[in-house]
């Protein structure tokens, strides 16, 4: 049942959904690019950081 | 090189604690005791706390759930790790003081205004606007602590923890004003700027996302801290988390509309938010097996470390819910789930689950660490876990049966095509579904009372650290990141960055979901024979507002035929446009009540209100016997009237001042017909005479449209 026709009036509003798709996808591979481009050390070091409490 | 001598403050973290616990306590006894309500309506004491009723208690519940005890653990948690991890005392204790002092100032006023009657209407953002602005004071006051401590920081890499707590407190900043935004009738009333349909899909914008920015990142900030500490190992993916990350809060501000599915909430936007929910299935799954895949080689550890155990659990449900949540936001499972206990049962796998066990493993593992001791008793622990197990499924259980029961029965049809069951014989049916829920939760509750004992005994135990001494290096000047570590290194560095990239992420989806609702005004298909209320109508949508109506009922009849069949046509978006603020509602305790207008005689309103049962035996409506008692305030007729024009609410200019005179003529009628046709006597400038008269008007006016 269709009852929200009237938004049919915004000229080209079916093509939000594809952008925001587009625009996630590119986002999400840029992401994956950075964490892949990492170093390796500086990867164990950060994730360390939580264990180090070094009260002295 | 210089090593720079300085001290963790503990005595924060321990406020904050204590302010977890004594609230969560609070606000689950404030569950339970509604739940009871539901199942009991004699426990809402209407004739001598009308105050106490559920309508109004609810809202204090979630917002104590939500706000206090959830609130207060994610500052527990901040207050202790960011220092650790940036090897640097919080900025300011000053601050500090004034956010914990603050926080718990706001929670105070929230219960009280709520149980007063003081509040906005719009789910969990019940408060009103004075407290609106005193939230926002301290919301920064926060913010200016955290980020100076991240700027003096000692540690040149932000821990994926930190950015988690920087998402959350730009997005939660973000979502509390844009939902705020109200125009003051007075002190402690005011009406939402937006109406109707704009309304609802901002309210459940927010909605969502205080769920995604306050329960759940700043959550999984604690996680990916307290985990891997309690484990005594790194977290079992960095790069994983880091992915979590960016996607989560890039998909999570998408998806609000899944509340609004068959709603008058255009279908582009309805789509979006179902689109974006499944989607967000692969970060939070990523998200769990990290969490769990960090005590992999480790399950002895489990077996014996209460800490770890809950940490499992709560991670678990935080991937239960995350699987379910994205279900639910299908149609055609929404078409069962929404409106009915189901929902109730999801939200409580997540307040249970994942941030009641979250919690509990962060105070197992914190209060012995802030008083220097072992735990009291891991036994007790071991016993509240297995206690709060069994009501987290006491409790959800029952919820799920009862969603299907109720399902079933409020679309079965006989032969003949006539509804099979009365709304009543529903509620009836689900009654004892409500008792279980309610014993679930009062388990559930226990095992908090165990858990304050075994933290008092710890505590007693050791002696506060009030500091704790550490030592590091300062920053350096100048850095040199090593040459193959791009990018992503070097806006890990930048916290200010981290801060405006988490902004326009969120931001986006923000944009592109709000904004063509609003360009969308003009377009809402004006339906010329709704017309904005009359005085009297208002001032009875405001009662009906003060009690909370809306935490039973709906105003949304969604395109089925079971349920065109029972309530009457379903809604429109243009019925809605003078609704500041909307009255959708979220859960049908009650029946729909959209199209109640006309459906009875304003003397079955007038006994039912009264004495609900007298009209419909069997029912768990609350009575409302102060209606009776309470003289309509019009003193405040000007004010609403002026402020709803304001707003475009086309009364004519000048209307204000004769307001009252309309609101009399119109009350006098109820109460006249009301004494000639029923015997009935009440003088007419009573609440109740409000009420019936706005309940009149719901949903009529397209009735007008269809006579014509
Ligand atoms: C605890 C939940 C609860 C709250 C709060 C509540 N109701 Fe109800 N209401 C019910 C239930 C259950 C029914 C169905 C049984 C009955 O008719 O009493 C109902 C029925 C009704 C009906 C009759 C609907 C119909 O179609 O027969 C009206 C009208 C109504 N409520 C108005 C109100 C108003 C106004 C308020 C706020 C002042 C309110 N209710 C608060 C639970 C609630």
């Amino acid at each position: 049942m269709k009852f929200s026709t009237y938004l049919e009036k915004i000229s080209g509003v079916s093509i939000y959904p594809i952008v925001s798709l587009v625009m996630f996808i590119v986002f999400f591979v840029l992401v994956t690019y950075w964490m892949y481009s990492i170093d390796k050390t500086e990867i164990s070091r950060i994730e360390n950081l939580p264990l180090d409490d070094n009260n002295k | 090189m210089n090593l720079d001598k300085f001290y963790y403050d503990n005595k924060l973290p321990k406020f904050f604690a204590i302010a977890c616990i004594f609230w969560g306590a609070v606000g689950m006894l404030l569950g339970v005791i509604a739940a009871f309500q539901l199942a009991f309506p004699v426990l809402n004491f209407s004739e001598y706390f009308p105050n106490l009723a559920f309508g109004r208690l609810r809202p204090v519940h979630t917002n104590a759930v939500i706000f206090a005890f959830v609130g207060n653990g994610i500052f527990t948690g901040i207050y202790y790790a960011i220092p650790r991890l940036l090897k640097t005392p919080m900025w300011s204790n000053k601050l500090g003081n004034i956010h914990f002092w603050g926080w718990q100032f706001i929670i105070v006023c929230a219960a009280v205004s709520l149980l007063m009657g003081f509040t906005t209407g719009k789910e969990y953002a019940e408060l009103e606007w004075p407290i609106d602005i005193l939230i926002t004071l301290v919301w920064v006051v926060f913010g200016i602590n955290m980020f100076a401590t991240i700027i003096t920081r000692r540690e040149r890499h932000l821990y994926v923890a930190i950015w988690f707590f920087i998402a959350s407190w730009v997005t939660v900043a973000l979502l509390h004003i844009v939902n705020s935004f109200e125009i003051p009738v007075s002190f402690m009333k005011s009406y939402s700027w937006y109406a109707g349909v704009q309304d609802a899909l901002v309210q459940w914008w927010y909605g969502h996302n205080a769920v995604a920015f306050f329960l759940t990142t700043p959550y999984l900030g604690l996680m990916y801290y307290f985990l891997p500490k309690a484990a005594n190992r790194p977290v079992y993916s960095y790069r994983l988390s880091i992915v979590h990350f960016w996607s989560l809060i890039f998909l999570y501000i998408w998806a609000g509309p899944h509340h609004l599915l068959y709603t008058a909430l255009p279908e582009w936007a309805q789509s979006l938010g179902t689109a974006f929910s499944i989607m967000l299935i692969l970060p939070s799954w990523g998200g769990m097996l990290n969490g769990l895949f960090t005590l992999r080689g480790a399950w002895d550890k489990v077996r014996e470390d209460p800490v770890l155990k809950f940490f499992v659990v709560a991670v678990t449900c935080y991937g239960m819910s995350t699987f379910e949540g994205p279900m639910l936001s299908l149609k055609n499972v929404n078409a069962i789930s929404h409106y009915s206990d189901w929902t109730v049962a999801h939200v409580h796998i997540g307040a249970l689950g994942w941030n009641g066990f979250l919690t509990f493993g962060m105070m197992y593992w914190l209060i012995p660490k802030l008083f220097n001791t072992k735990l009291y008793s891991t036994k007790l622990a071991a016993t509240h876990f297995w206690i709060g197990t069994l009501g987290i499924l006491l409790y959800a259980i029952p919820m799920y049966w009862s969603a299907f029961r109720s399902y079933f029965m409020m679309k079965a049809f006989t032969p003949e095509g006539q509804l099979q069951y009365q709304f009543i014989d529903v509620v009836q049916t689900v009654i004892p579904f409500y008792i279980m829920r309610a014993i679930g939760g009062t388990i559930f509750l226990i095992g908090v009372f165990i858990m304050i004992y075994n933290l008092v005994k710890t505590a007693k135990k050791g002696s506060f650290v009030a500091k704790e001494e550490a030592e590091a290096a300062p920053l350096t000047k100048e850095y040199r990141a090593p040459s193959n570590s791009i990018w992503h290194s070097f806006i890990e560095r930048k916290p200010i960055l981290l801060l405006v990239l988490s902004l326009v992420v969120v931001g986006i989806g923000g944009l592109v979901e709000l904004v063509p609702t609003f360009l969308v005004k003009e377009n809402i298909p004006s339906i010329a024979s709704v017309k904005p209320y009359t005085p009297l109508e208002l001032q009875g949508r405001d009662i009906y507002i003060r009690e909370g109506c809306y935490n039973c009922h709906s105003q949304m009849i969604r395109p089925f035929r079971y349920e065109v069949t029972r309530y009457g046509e379903y809604s429109k978006a243009g019925e809605f446009v003078y609704d500041h603020p909307f009255q959708w509602g979220s859960k049908r305790t009650g029946p729909d009540l959209a199209r109640i207008g006309g459906k009875y005689g304003d003397a079955w309103h007038f006994n039912h209100m009264l004495e609900p049962t007298s009209m419909a035996p069997g029912s768990i409506m609350p009575s409302y016997p102060s209606l009776y008692e309470n003289e309509i305030d019009r003193g405040s007729t000007n004010s609403k009237i002026h402020a709803m024009r304001k707003m475009g609410v086309p009364y004519e200019s000048g209307y204000e001042s004769i307001a009252n005179d309309d609101l009399d003529k119109q009350a006098k009628g109820i109460a006249d017909r009301l004494a000639k046709d029923n015997n009935i006597k009440v003088s007419s400038n009573k609440e109740i005479i409000a009420i019936i008269a706005y309940l009149q008007r719901i949903g009529t006016d397209i009735k007008l449209e269809s006579k014509k």
